[in-house]
């Protein structure tokens, strides 16, 4: 019994913290990648972007971090729209391979500005120690675990409404499912394309923002989840924005409980593997189901 | 600076150089003839430095090995692992969509970085492998080693250029062309498109690990922190772009180019307070960015750009 309530506590639970970062990047990258069909590699330094507005925003206004967020999604969607339209937008009618290799400029260019404006050492959003919440006298999380997964299940459910209700998500869902067919149905693909990185954008920061208070700000915070982002956008199926996050969230757990004293007294995996998990899953859905889970599509 | 000390700066830049050319002309394989995104270029480098090291140092406690073995054995088994890495790679991406080579050639980057730091029996971890030869280390010393190998650096380059040249002009490279321009007609053509880009794929890595193995001779010193992404994945990429991708004189050319840049920079900023000196590297790195945005745009055949050998139309 104990050792239940320590496999969650100590693996479960922040796995699933993880995984919350990993669906909520892995949204924007589907999307991107369905809609706008490319990889888009400057993702994680998006996350980057975001957590630094939230950041600068903690200074000038001590609060709950969280309470700050729509400065970070602010920050992300103007630098998400105007990447677009001067960088990729201009390579639109070459092969998309080349907005790839524009996309990997711009990891750089978002991660020489973060260490520009704010300082290439770590940095943090509150100091102190935080009491975990005590439930049942058993379950112990840190309060900012359970804030993370609330708030990605409240955010997946808003997502889900919006691209089956709204007439915006729903053109998205058409221009991601059959381009050709959209345009000649007369859906604007440039407000879907715009819709695209707002949405993409405003997880990102969200995201960067959860990772950042998870351990602490540094440049290469989103770059660093890039890797497992891309497996769980692949997991879930590219162009299924809720298949991203049940990817993000299975390599979250993934990673975590693999390294778990399962058999005899040593991890299954050595904890500073970790991030080999998420490439392994790649490595295996890339051989013997490219399409993903649920079925995304295959481009 | 006196005139001998800019002399050697020289022959230390163009060192540098070379290595970097190498490891242009290798992503021109990829990119520049077969179309194929390799966003892995540290991995396969580290690869080949790390086997290199591995097999030429005297024998150590501190890692595995060495083996003591002469250094052309080493470059020649650098490429051979760093060419099945890339295999292994791009057996299984090549039948999909070139993004998800990108995003798996990333993934085996990370994790070889990953194995590096952290199994110290072999690579000594985070504290590296010092003690590397250099080739012909015991008939020159000094400044006069750097020239001797400078000599080496581009013997390499002159037969690596002139590999790829002649992969260029054959059947070959025509067909590996023709699948980078138009896959579909090519596949009408009978041309097995995946065992045509698996091949460019290991070619082009295997001299990546050719390139990261003369880098560890020269400073004669291995970390993880030598196989960076950033200097080696990115300048390498602008360095092709800018020279021009499918020339091979644009590749090494682009390689000299921005080397040279790089580097004067880098004298220029050194005389900066230090508090700026710092700032000046972010602010390199987001020129870097901001440069390949502009050959992307404006500039995107290169220096040089690519000519299709002339074709002899029998009449």
């Amino acid at each position: 019994m104990n050792e239940i309530i320590t496999f969650i506590n100590l693996y479960l639970v922040p796995g699933l913290t993880i995984g919350s970062v990993y669906a909520l990047g892995a949204v924007g990258i589907s999307m991107i990648f369905g809609i706008l069909r490319f990889a888009h590699f400057a993702h994680g330094d998006l996350m980057t972007i975001g957590g630094y507005g939230v950041l600068t925003a903690i200074w000038l206004i001590p609060v709950n971090p969280l309470l700050l967020l729509p400065f970070g999604i602010v920050l992300a969607i103007v630098a998400a729209l105007a990447v677009d339209r001067f960088f990729y937008k201009p390579l639109r009618d070459l092969p998309t391979i080349y907005t790839v290799i524009a996309s990997f400029g711009v990891a750089l260019i978002f991660r020489s500005l973060a260490q520009l404006f704010w300082s290439s050492g770590n940095q943090v959003f509150q100091s102190g120690v935080r009491r975990p919440l005590v439930l049942f006298d058993t379950f112990r999380i840190s309060a900012l675990h359970a804030q993370v997964i609330v708030l990605t299940i409240l955010i997946a459910i808003a997502l889900h409404l919006f691209l089956t209700r709204s007439k915006t998500g729903r053109s998205m869902r058409a221009v991601s499912d059959d381009p050709e067919l959209a345009a000649v149905a007369g859906l604007d693909t440039e407000k879907v394309v715009r819709w695209t990185w707002i949405i993409g954008a405003a997880l990102a920061a969200t995201a960067g923002v959860f990772a950042g208070m998870d351990t602490s700000m540094h440049p290469n915070l989103g770059w660093n989840l890039l890797l497992p982002m891309f497996a769980a956008a692949i997991l879930g199926g590219i162009g299924k924005p809720m298949g991203a996050i049940a990817g993000g969230l299975i390599i979250g757990i993934a990673e975590e409980t693999l390294t778990y004293t399962w058999f005899g007294p040593d991890p299954l995996i050595a904890p500073s593997y970790k991030s080999a998990v998420a490439f392994l899953i790649m490595v295996g859905l890339l051989i013997f189901r490219p399409q993903g889970l649920f079925k995304g599509r295959l481009l | 600076m006196e005139l001998s000390g800019l002399a050697f700066y020289l022959v230390s830049v163009l060192i540098a150089g070379g290595i970097y050319a190498i490891l242009c002309l290798a992503l021109n394989i990829q990119w520049g003839m077969g179309g194929l995104f390799n966003a892995g270029i540290a991995g396969f480098f580290a690869v080949g430095a790390y086997t290199s090291a591995i097999l030429t140092t005297a024998p150590s406690t501190r890692h595995l090995g060495g083996f003591d073995l002469p250094i052309p054995v080493g470059l020649l088994v650098a490429g051979l692992v760093a060419g099945l890495t890339g295999a292994a790679v791009a057996k299984i991406c090549v039948r999909l969509k070139s993004d998800y080579l990108a995003m798996a050639s990333i993934g085996i980057a990370e994790t070889l970085r990953l194995i590096i730091v952290n199994e110290a029996w072999l690579t000594n971890g985070s504290l590296g492998i010092a003690g590397i030869p250099r080739p012909f280390g015991d008939l020159a010393t000094g400044r006069s080693s750097d020239i001797l190998y400078l000599a080496v650096v581009w013997a390499i380059v002159i037969a690596v250029y002139v590999l790829s040249q002649r992969l260029y002009d054959s059947p070959w490279g025509r067909t590996l062309r023709a699948i980078r321009d138009n896959e579909a007609s090519a596949r009408a053509a009978g041309k097995d498109v995946e065992r045509f880009r698996l091949q460019t794929f290991v070619i082009g890595a295997a001299i990546m690990g050719v390139a990261g193995a003369l880098s560890a001779h020269y400073f004669k010193f291995l970390s993880p922190s030598a196989t960076e992404p950033l200097l080696v994945t990115f300048l390498v990429w602008v360095m092709l772009m800018a020279g021009g991708s499918g020339n091979n004189k644009g590749a090494i050319l682009g390689a000299v180019a921005i080397w040279f840049i790089w580097s004067a920079t880098e004298i220029l900023t050194s005389r900066l307070p230090p508090e700026w000196i710092t700032r000046s590297s972010y602010i390199r790195m987001l020129l870097v960015g901001l440069l390949l945005q502009f050959v992307l745009q404006k500039f995107r055949s290169g220096l040089i750009p690519e000519k299709s050998p002339k074709t002899h139309h029998p009449d």
